[in-house]
This record gives structure tokens, C-alpha cells and sequence, in this order.
């Protein structure tokens, strides 16, 4: 009955990427290799005609759990310059029969015959579970589930730190804001220290940023100066409303006071640092508008690269579907 | 009947046996152990040659789901898969529906357990009508009816009145008070340890605070009003050592811990495996290896198995959406034999906190072999390798992590009363 290791899991025999789950276990040639060819994919969306055969034929389901129309867009559009055929399935889950619809679901769409699913779901874990119970052949990409992991988000913001970079060594990047409940965060920081950066913040209160990050690799900060300090980027999260209900925050205004990103404290970082936002943006709780729309602000690349890297995965995704398990004498994931 | 048991080793922690002997059993009862009694010469022989005769287990931990849940389990199905791990007394949870608040479900229970002819069945009751933690049961009625202790189970006790006002009254009685401590406010939404794992892994965490608040509660309460007190499913370090300060301090207290929290830690989430979803939940190492050094010093005296058998769809889900419990009740012996390679613990000690420890903690005249004990032990063979296998499992749930495992050690037969209950195929 033991699930197999969601770190193989996504991986065929010959150590490709056959789903795209989380970026946990996966290596920093696999993940410039992604950055690379979404890097290829970036030059066409400037050309007049901006498809590319690679999923013809194919059909890419878009299947999300929980709204957002931008996320879901940009898998769609990254799936129709693939040449794929895309449906959308928005499927509101009570609380109650979340187990058992999201497998009853998953049956009904196999029988749709088709190739690929994007997936978000409120749980995390789902798009492993997914990946563990649908037939083989189908790839999952991981559009985010609960807490656990967003990782085209972070991929797409590690494709903008290196057109902006040039690459990854000796940079200093902090990431600001509610961490805990935050999937992006856990991902960005896998893709940081594969990547190899000189230092990954999270910045923010006790209540958003436990110390249990530390041992992911990270430095804690809860001071907003002493994390921006020499940074050459700056991630701010979103924060949800709900956290003041929950008593992590007092109020907005206060976490603004203390964390919010300004131009008084975007001078604590690097002259030429840069500034993202996974979006979407609540100006005046995280970050002004100034600095919003300011000359640091890299966020409206962040949405193109968002398409590049999407085609990259899933056309990768697919490419080792095919590729299959055939040869097992090389066993991926590490 | 008269019963001869020959050629086996007797292992009885409560009387401190570890040799190779007869056990002769007359009128359900064990007569003699050694020396055969006058007039046996008639007397049906067991072999037991190569097996170790052990006292029939006590398990405080047991979800029957009967009545209410029968699609997870039902008294006859749970029954025979306490006595294929040679379990022969149980002590099964309130929490079924009807909740037992009433003599008349406390009954119904017992009724059916004695139809169906498996394992000994004490319910606990409720402590409070419904377990809603506002009103008190029929706390005096309900211990008429059978129940040996009084419990709300990891069901909430808001208001430290009413919990005080409860303890007092069960003291007043003399009855057994057991404790989950549970701060809920802490706990809810929770569904991990809250650690490195569940960070990493995005999964709502369940603090040690949860536990060690509620637990400081109770042991303040418990020493005001005096009541006798039972800590059920210990998972955090902390808590091993306020109840052996508690103890050391004269407190009237006892503690059980289920077996996978002896087993595992919460390293094995990375799986997303829904099957390791339990109530408290899988704890950091240092809270594993504390749990165990607390059975070796005496501090937790019972060992359960917190047998909850789920039907198939329950553990079908992402992590969180999953129902917690695991249903380990026929392996528990050859999982507690896991524990001597690694926690310093004899078999001896083990086998104690599976009879006659949690035995003593509720006060229950089973769990030994001596003379003028019920007959309930189990033959078992100590080096049988074997599969539990998924397809051979004797109970109606579908959940554990353990299935397809190789164990050392088999339960050969079990017997209750002197009659014999199980035999393995």
C-alpha cells in the first residue's frame, strides 16, 4: 500500500520529467534545462506566428479545483502555442466529498482519453495523488496544491532573475511576506538552492515565517532592513485577508508599517535590485505603487516568462511520457 | 474442560515466569502451572513445542465502530482480528453512534461481543452526554452497565468548569477518568507534526503544544479533585516528562502510547501517504525516541495498537482529506518485537505494557497467567518470518501502512477462557 516517492515519481527511467509536481529531488541541469528552453520558447512569442507543433494532436486538460483565471490562462495559452487542444474544468469541491469527487473526477476524465492535466487543488499533496491514481501516460503538471508547492511560479521567476541577472551565483534573494501559508515560497526556495544563490531570505513575522524554514535552507529574517540589505531581489507574497482573522496579524496597516515594500525600503537593497510579485498585487498592504510600477519592478516580465515556462514543462512533461520506463538501469532522481 | 499445555515457554511479566513449562487449565480458569493437578490425566493436550505461551493481550485502544460506523467495522469482524494478534481484551472507544452516554448502548456492546465470542469487550463511557463536554453522563449508571472508565475522547472539554465539575463527580465515585490531552484550538485544522516535515510539505501542523497545554490542564485538575487518571495516546516528548514528574510527585496517574507513535516518526510524510495520517499525529525523532526511553523507565505503562479500521475510500485523498487512524490490531505483537532491535527494550518489557501494565492502569483482573486467572493467552511462535498480507487481513478496514511487510514472530492460536478463539491457517 506505500505510495511510491513523489521525487521518482515524476521522473521516468531515464531521470526526465514525465510529471512536474514539486522541485523537490530534482537536480540543477533538469532545472536549467527547463529555464533554457522556456529561454527558446521566449523568442517566439515576439514572432508573428507563435506555434510550435510539439503537442498537436494532444489534449491538455486544465483541471482546477480552486479559481484563478491567470494562472489558468497562461497554461492555456502556453498549451495552444503547443499546438494542443485545451479544455477547461473548473470544479468547485465541497469540504465534505473532497476525496471522493476528486477520484470520481479523475475516472470520468480518463475516460475523455486525455494527455496531460493541470491541476490545482486546496490540498496539498493533490497532484501527487493525482500523478499516483490516474492511468499511466497521462503527465500532471502541478499548478499548485494547498501549501505545498506552485512550481512553474518559481521556475518562471527563476527564468526572470536570470535574463535580469545573467545567473544565479553570489545573489542574494529574500522573499517577504506570509511564507507559511504560501506554496511559491516553498518552491522558490527549492529552485534557489538548486540554483546555487549566494543567500535566501524570508523575511516576515514569527507567525508567517517559522523557524522550521531554516532548516530548508533558508535565513529567516523578521526584520524587513536586515532582509533587504544588500539584496539584489526582492519577492513580495501576496497577503491574503484572511490572516488577520486567523490572529496572525494585526492588521494591514501595521504589517504595511513593518513589512510593506516602499521606496524607503526597496534603498535598503541593492541599487540595481529587482522586484517581483507572483500577483496578484494588493497595493498599500505589500508593496506601494510607486514601487509597483516603479523601474525596479520586473512583475509584468514575470507573466510573459509565465508562458515560456509552461511551454517548456509540458512539452518537456510530454516528450518523457513518450520516452517512457523502457530502460530502468538508470534510475532517475538523483 | 480440562486444557494441558505442554512444551512451550511461558512468558507472564506479572509473575515474573520466563521458563519452560505446563499450563494446565480447568473450568475457563488456570489451575496449575508446572506441576500437573491430580486429577488431569484426562485432560485435552496442547503442544507447544518451539512456541511461547504469553498472557492474551490487553489492548486499551480499540474502535469496534459498532454500532454507527459499520461500513468501517463491526464487533464480530474487529473481534477476530483482536484474537489473530492475541488480543483477548479490548477496550473500545465512546465515540460510536449512539454514543455510549447510556447503559443501554453500553450493553448492547458487550451483548454483541459475548455473541460473537471473540476478545473480552470493555466500553468506556462518555464522560459527558453526547460528548458535547457540557452536561455529565450517567457517570454511575454507565459503570453498572459494564463500562470501566469514563472518557470524552479526543472530543472537545472547552470548559475547564464543567471538566472540573466532572472529575469531581468521578471521584466522588471513585471511577477511572481517561484523559486525550488535546487543546483544539491548537490541534484543529492540523493534520501533521508541526516540524520540518510539514513545513516543507505544506501540511497544516499540529504543535507538541496541542498536547502539553491540555496536559497541564488535566494534571492540575487532576490533583485538585483527586480523581484516578488514565493519559491515553502520548505523542510528545514534553508530555513523557510532566507525567513522570507528575508521578514522582505522588499523583495517581498512568499513560498508554499507540505503537506507531513508538514506531515511526513523521519523516515518512514525504510520501503524501494518507495511510500515516493518525490522531495525534506521528511525532518529530526526538519525541519517538522519548516515548520509547518513557515505556523502558516505566513512565507509560501500556502499549496499544489504536486500532481505527476505515473503509477503502477513507484514505483515497490528498493527505489532509484523508480520515486518520490506522488499523494495526492483528500485527500488534510482531510490531511491538520490532521495537527490541532498536529501543534497548526486552521482550519481557514489551510484553508487559501489551498485559499486565495496561491491565493495572484500568484495574482489570486480566493480562496474567496465574493461578485462579482467566485462561486467556495466545500461543506464539517467536520466529515465524511471514507477510501480512493485504488480501489475508482479518479486519473489516482497509487502512495501514504496514501491509505486504515481512514480520518476525506469528500468533499461532489464541484462547479466552480456555477455549480456543483463533487458530492460524
Amino acid at each position: 500500500m506505500m505510495q511510491s516517492d513523489p521525487r521518482a515519481l515524476q521522473l521516468n527511467a531515464h531521470g526526465q520529467l514525465k510529471h512536474f509536481l514539486t522541485l523537490d529531488g530534482l537536480d540543477k541541469t533538469i532545472l536549467t534545462e527547463i529555464l533554457d528552453r522556456a529561454e527558446s520558447f521566449l523568442s517566439m512569442g515576439e514572432q508573428s506566428v507563435k506555434k510550435v507543433p510539439l503537442l498537436r494532436g494532444r489534449t491538455v486538460v486544465n483541471l482546477f479545483f480552486e479559481n484563478s483565471t491567470r494562472t489558468r490562462t497562461t497554461f492555456e495559452l502556453a498549451a495552444k502555442r503547443l499546438s494542443a487542444d485545451v479544455i477547461n474544468l473548473n470544479i468547485q469541491t465541497s469540504a465534505t466529498s473532497k476525496g471522493e469527487s476528486l477520484l470520481d473526477t479523475l475516472q470520468n476524465l480518463e475516460a475523455m482519453q486525455s494527455d496531460m492535466f493541470v491541476v490545482r487543488h486546496s490540498d496539498s499533496g493533490a497532484a501527487h495523488f493525482i500523478a499516483e491514481h490516474c492511468t499511466p501516460n497521462v503527465a500532471i503538471i502541478n499548478a499548485g496544491d494547498g501549501r505545498h508547492a506552485h512550481p512553474t511560479q518559481a521556475m518562471l521567476d527563476m527564468l526572470t532573475i536570470r535574463r535580469h541577472k545573467g545567473g544565479f551565483e553570489g545573489l542574494k534573494v529574500a522573499i517577504v511576506g506570509d511564507i507559511l501559508h504560501s506554496r511559491v515560497a516553498r518552491s522558490l526556495l527549492q529552485a534557489l538552492t538548486t540554483l546555487g544563490v549566494d543567500e535566501a531570505r524570508l523575511v516576515g513575522p514569527k507567525t508567517l515565517v517559522p523557524d522550521f524554514f531554516a532548516d530548508m535552507g533558508a535565513t529567516i529574517c523578521h526584520e524587513l532592513e536586515a532582509g533587504l540589505k544588500d539584496v539584489d531581489v526582492v519577492i513580495m507574497l501576496r497577503l491574503q485577508k484572511e490572516r488577520m482573522a486567523g490572529a496572525l496579524l494585526p492588521s494591514e496597516s501595521e504589517f504595511f508599517r513593518l513589512y510593506g515594500l516602499t521606496e524607503e525600503s526597496l534603498s535598503w537593497a541593492k541599487p540595481d535590485a529587482i522586484v517581483m510579485h507572483p500577483g496578484p498585487i494588493n497595493r498599500g498592504v505589500e508593496i506601494s505603487s510607486e514601487v509597483a510600477d516603479g523601474e525596479h519592478s520586473v512583475i509584468l516580465n514575470q507573466v510573459t516568462n509565465g508562458i515560456a515556462v509552461r511551454m517548456a514543462v509540458m512539452s518537456m512533461a510530454m516528450s518523457g511520457q513518450l520516452q517512457g520506463d523502457d530502460t530502468p538501469e538508470e534510475k532517475g532522481g538523483q | 474442560m480440562k486444557l494441558r499445555i505442554q512444551n512451550g515457554r511461558l512468558i507472564d511479566p506479572s509473575q515474573g515466569i520466563n521458563e519452560i513449562t505446563e499450563l494446565f487449565i480447568a473450568d475457563q480458569k488456570v489451575v496449575a502451572i508446572g506441576e500437573a493437578p491430580a486429577d488431569f490425566d484426562d485432560a485435552e493436550v496442547v503442544d507447544a513445542e518451539g512456541q511461547w505461551i504469553l498472557p492474551g493481550l490487553v489492548d486499551l485502544a480499540v474502535a469496534l465502530r459498532e454500532p454507527g460506523y459499520t461500513q468501517k467495522g463491526n464487533i464480530a469482524t474487529e473481534g477476530r482480528a483482536a484474537v489473530s494478534g492475541g488480543v483477548t481484551t479490548l477496550i473500545c472507544s465512546p465515540d460510536t453512534k449512539p454514543i455510549v452516554d447510556t447503559p443501554a448502548v453500553a450493553a448492547l456492546i458487550q451483548d454483541k461481543a459475548d455473541e460473537a465470542g471473540m476478545a473480552n469487550v470493555f466500553p468506556l463511557g462518555a464522560l459527558t452526554q453526547g460528548l458535547e463536554g457540557s452536561q455529565l453522563s450517567n457517570m454511575v449508571a454507565l459503570t453498572e452497565a459494564g463500562c470501566v472508565a469514563l472518557s470524552n475522547g479526543r472530543h472537545e472539554m472547552a470548559n475547564t468548569k464543567v471538566l472540573t465539575r466532572a472529575l469531581e463527580y468521578a471521584a466522588t465515585h471513585d471511577l477511572l477518568v481517561v484523559f486525550h490531552p488535546d487543546e483544539k484550538s491548537l490541534s484543529e485544522g492540523g493534520c501533521a507534526h508541526e516540524g520540518l516535515m510539514s513545513t516543507m510539505h505544506g501540511l497544516a501542523g499540529i504543535p507538541d503544544t496541542a498536547e502539553t497545554v491540555a496536559l497541564m490542564r488535566d494534571l492540575l485538575l487532576i490533583e485538585k479533585t483527586g480523581v484516578r487518571a488514565h493519559f491515553a495516546r502520548i505523542s510528545c516528548a514534553k508530555s513523557v516528562e510532566m507525567i513522570a514528574e507528575a508521578k514522582d510527585a505522588g499523583l495517581d496517574v498512568t499513560a498508554d502510547v499507540a505503537i506507531h507513535n513508538l514506531l515511526l516518526s513523521d519523516d515518512v510524510l514525504n510520501q503524501f501517504d494518507g495511510q500515516y495520517h493518525v490522531l495525534p499525529p506521528l511525532r518529530g525523532e526526538n519525541d519517538r525516541l522519548t516515548l520509547i526511553e518513557g515505556v523502558k523507565r516505566g513512565v507509560i505503562s501500556a502499549i496499544c495498537s489504536d486500532h481505527q479500521p476505515h473503509e477503502k475510500m477513507a484514505k483515497v485523498a490528498p493527505f489532509a482529506a484523508t480520515e486518520s487512524g490506522m488499523a494495526n490490531i492483528e500485527i500488534l505483537l510482531p510490531l511491538a518485537m520490532r521495537l527490541m532491535d532498536e529501543g534497548d527494550l526486552t521482550f519481557t518489557e514489551l510484553l508487559s505494557c501489551l498485559t499486565s501494565g495496561p491491565a493495572s492502569c484500568f484495574g482489570l483482573e486480566v493480562g496474567s497467567l496465574a493461578v485462579g486467572s482467566f485462561a486467556d493467552f495466545t500461543l506464539f511462535d517467536s520466529t515465524a518470518r511471514w507477510n501480512w498480507h493485504y488480501e489475508a487481513r482479518k479486519t473489516k478496514g482497509h487502512n495501514s501502512p504496514f501491509f505486504a511487510e515481512e514480520f518476525v514472530g506469528k500468533v499461532m492460536s489464541t484462547y479466552v477462557s480456555g477455549q480456543r478463539v483463533y487458530q492460524a491457517s
